[in-house]
Order: structure tokens, then C-alpha cells, then sequence
């Protein structure tokens, strides 16, 4: 049976559409989940989007993340099943504590609006299982506060144990150790700044989003 | 006994401020000179009421741990003030 993705949706989202057509053109089923319920229903993997949820106040995810659904989507990543968070999806998945380090603003001051290319670092995530190591991915980034940044410590923690997914071929914000997405030490939770999503049609201008999003969803199958 | 509290957030030495940088950046322009190091950060102002200053100072505290900053790239400094 194919995996049910639910998406949340948060007041001030505005990529919920595009995750959920990309995953549904993928076969999967899916369904939107408004922020304000705690019942996620009978969903195989969880997909928070991209946007400014609650109006990135106080900062990106800082409000978000006190969402009911937020805990519903802490307890459903504890117990091990696929959570993805695309941009402000992955802002909000530092700030809950489900993902080390923080998004900072982009070195060079900019809003960065562009397809950029990004390495597959490792095939062991729910992200990339679907993916060969090296592959060399195209997928458009859209984001003023996508420069990663973590402790030392952290990010040791992170290249021993093989956590960081992706990367960036030419650097464009400034993101410690080049690094465009990451996991959680049970490699169930992963957070990216591209959005694979807005690459998954030709007439995007990539596919290159298809592996990812392929892999999340064989994730949730199993 | 209420407080009147301001919760002043700052950046981290290290993290990027591009707000600030563009500040400095049109300070010359502007025909100001001689300002450098300059740092955008939040004020957040409330009241409290607490037991005693030592309560209020330690709600604050985790509340600046839990919501008002992220610790791994900002700081917070409290000022605490007994209203009238």
C-alpha cells in the first residue's frame, strides 16, 4: 500500500501546496495537517514545508515549534517513523530540538533565489536512501536565513557519524562545512534548506527533487 | 510584587548581523564617521509579577532559554526594575 505524507500547515506556510503535489506525483497519498491539532492522523511520514510560519516572530520556527502538532511530530520522531523539513521546515526542527545547530542570516546579506548544485554525501537517511553518493543534484534554494551554523563539538558529531547528507557545491550562504541538509543520529529526521519539492517536473527545470522525495516515501513505506 | 522587566538579545561575537552591517555600511555615507562594530539586536519588554527580584530573575532566565533566544546563536542580557 502506498504511504500516506502529511504536511502541516502553519499560518504562514506557503510551500504545502507544492510538497504535497510533488509527493502525491510520486505516488504517494497525501494530506494537509493544520498546526493547531495534535492528532496527526494515520500518516507514515510527516513533511513540514516551507514558508514563514507565524510570521518567522521572534525568530524563524521560534513560535512554530510550541504548535500542538509539533508535539505529536516529536513523539512520531521518537518512535522512529520519517519527518522532513524543507526551509523554514528545517529552521523549525532546529528550534524544537529535533535537528543540532541553528540557520542563521545568509553571509552576503542576501535574499538567495536560485537552483543551486548539491552533493549527496551519504545514502544512509530517510532522505537518501534512493540517491548514489556523489550524485550531483540541481534544486532551487529560497531563503534569507539558510547560513547553518553549529558548535565544533556539533559539528565533529556530524561528520563522524556521517550525518551530513548533503552539501553544497559553490557555497551561496555562507553554511558551515558547505552543508545544505542533515539528520538526527537515528537518521529519521533530516532538515534541508533546497527545496526538493520545486524540482520534481521538467518544467521546473529539474527532476533532481525526485530521488530525495522518492526515498522519504519509501521511508514511510516500510 | 510586579517588575518591570526588558530582555535585551543579541546576536552571538561571530554570528553574522547583516542588519548591523548595512548600518555601518551607510554610517560614511551619511557623512558619519568613525562608527564600527555595529549590532542589531531585540528588546522585548514586559512586566512580571513574582514572589520576590531572585523568582522573577530565574522565570526570565528559562524563559530566555526555552523561547525568547536561541542559545546557540544569541544571548540574552536582563534588566529587572520594581514598578511603581
Amino acid at each position: 500500500m502506498n504511504p500516506t505524507i502529511g504536511v502541516i500547515v502553519f499560518p504562514g506556510s506557503n510551500c504545502e501546496q507544492d510538497a504535497l503535489e510533488a509527493v502525491t506525483s510520486l505516488g504517494a497519498n497525501s494530506r494537509l495537517l493544520w498546526h493547531d491539532s495534535s492528532d496527526l492522523g494515520d500518516v507514515d511520514g510527516v513533511i513540514i514545508p516551507g514558508g514563514f510560519a507565524h510570521g518567522d516572530y521572534l525568530r524563524p520556527g521560534a513560535i512554530a515549534r510550541f504548535s500542538p502538532a509539533m508535539e505529536s511530530v516529536i513523539t512520531f520522531a521518537q518512535s522512529g517513523r520519517p519527518v522532513l523539513g524543507i526551509c523554514n521546515g528545517f529552521q523549525i526542527l532546529t528550534e524544537a530540538g529535533l535537528l543540532p545547530g541553528a540557520l542563521q542570516k545568509n553571509r552576503g546579506l542576501k535574499f538567495l533565489c536560485k537552483p543551486v548544485k548539491l552533493n549527496v554525501r551519504t545514502t544512509n537517511s530517510v532522505l537518501t536512501s534512493q540517491t548514489t553518493k556523489d550524485d550531483s543534484l540541481t534544486i532551487p534554494i529560497n531563503h534569507f536565513e539558510g547560513n547553518y551554523t553549529c558548535s565544533d563539538e556539533t559539528l565533529k558529531e556530524l561528520h563522524d557519524e556521517d550525518r551530513i547528507l548533503l552539501t553544497y557545491e559553490n557555497n551561496p550562504n555562507g553554511s558551515i562545512g558547505d552543508i545544505a541538509g542533515i539528520c538526527n543520529d537515528q537518521r529519521n529526521v533530516v532538515g534541508l534548506m533546497p527545496h526538493p519539492e520545486r524540482a520534481c517536473h521538467p518544467l521546473l527545470g529539474s527532476i533532481d527533487g525526485q530521488p530525495l522525495l522518492h526515498s522519504f516515501i519509501e521511508s514511510s513505506s516500510s | 510584587m510586579e517588575f518591570e522587566a526588558t530582555v535585551e538579545v543579541q546576536l552571538k561575537e561571530g554570528i553574522a548581523d547583516p542588519q548591523g552591517s548595512t548600518i555601518e555600511n551607510a554610517t560614511p555615507k551619511l557623512g558619519f564617521n568613525g562608527i564600527e562594530n555595529v549590532r542589531v539586536g531585540k528588546s522585548i519588554r514586559f512586566t512580571i509579577t513574582a514572589k520576590d527580584e531572585t523568582e522573577a530573575e530565574k522565570t526570565i532566565q528559562e524563559l530566555c532559554e526555552k523561547f525568547l533566544t536561541n542559545p546557540v546563536i544569541e544571548n540574552a542580557i536582563i534588566h529587572l526594575q520594581g514598578a511603581e
